[in-house]
């Protein structure tokens, strides 16, 4: 795995075939995204090649949209672009899996790459020592 | 551009990583950071602008050394758009495991 890239990874209790239309029925898909204090509008959803994605998010801080296109959609992996409004121009590029365990349940991955950062750069607070050190950290990965 | 793009972006040249890495000892004119490279005073100059424009350095005023300065908020501004971003997706992903298990209970 390179530095640049993120990965989550789930057990669902749920068949492959479940786990997917929840990524990709627009229905499905505001009851999870957002948590119960936002709101959600699933503005586009084209689960193919080519398609889009857009998803406006509305909390007490005010609105986010989050978008991106599929690069290629098939029943056990989806391959995506991921831009956040607020960042706009950095472009996460997001490979998700759903493979069978076969017992009911669904091994889920999301590898997430970014442009050009690294894991070891994780972590908030400030101070221009705590800078000094991410910013080494950063520089040891790139 | 986007200030955090700015950032990707500057920080993809190996020259100007190097660049950023001798700033972190501490400030230094353009011929000191010309030093450990064959390049020519004109192609640092190049790469401290665009390091400038990303708001990554400061140069002095002294019109005679323009030292360079570092300024790291930028590199915060990523690191923290990224430790975001994580804990945002595995939250939507543990109320992605609450729905599938919901309806398994009730389909």
């Amino acid at each position: 795995m390179s530095e640049q890239e993120v990965t989550f990874e789930r057990i669902f209790h749920a068949k492959p075939g479940m786990v997917f239309r929840a990524f990709t029925d627009p229905d499905l898909v505001a009851r999870w995204w957002v948590a119960a204090d936002e709101k959600i509008e699933v503005e586009t959803l084209e689960p193919r090649a080519g398609g889009s994605w857009r998803f406006v998010n509305t909390d007490a801080d005010g609105t986010n949209v989050f978008h991106g296109v599929y690069h290629s959609v098939a029943e056990d992996r989806i391959v995506q672009t991921f831009e956040y409004s607020e960042f706009p121009g950095v472009v996460l590029l997001e490979t998700l899996t759903f493979t069978d365990l076969g017992d009911g349940r669904t091994r889920f991955t999301d590898t997430s790459v970014f442009p050009a950062t690294a894991a070891e750069t994780y972590g908030g607070g400030g101070g221009a020592a705590e800078s000094m050190d991410r910013l080494d950290a950063l520089l040891r990965t790139l | 551009m986007s200030d955090l793009d700015a950032t990707f972006a500057a920080l993809a040249d190996p020259v100007r990583r190097a660049i950023i890495t001798r700033l972190a000892a501490g400030e230094a004119t353009p011929g000191e950071l010309a030093e450990p490279f064959p390049i020519t005073l004109q192609a640092i100059s190049k790469h401290l602008k665009v390091l400038e424009r990303a708001g990554l350095i400061t140069r002095g005023r002294d019109a005679q050394r323009r030292p360079c300065r570092l300024r790291p908020e930028p590199l915060d501004d990523s690191a923290d758009w990224i430790a975001a971003h994580r804990t945002r997706t595995d939250e939507r992903y543990d109320r992605l495991e609450q729905l599938l298990h919901d309806m398994k209970e009730r389909p």
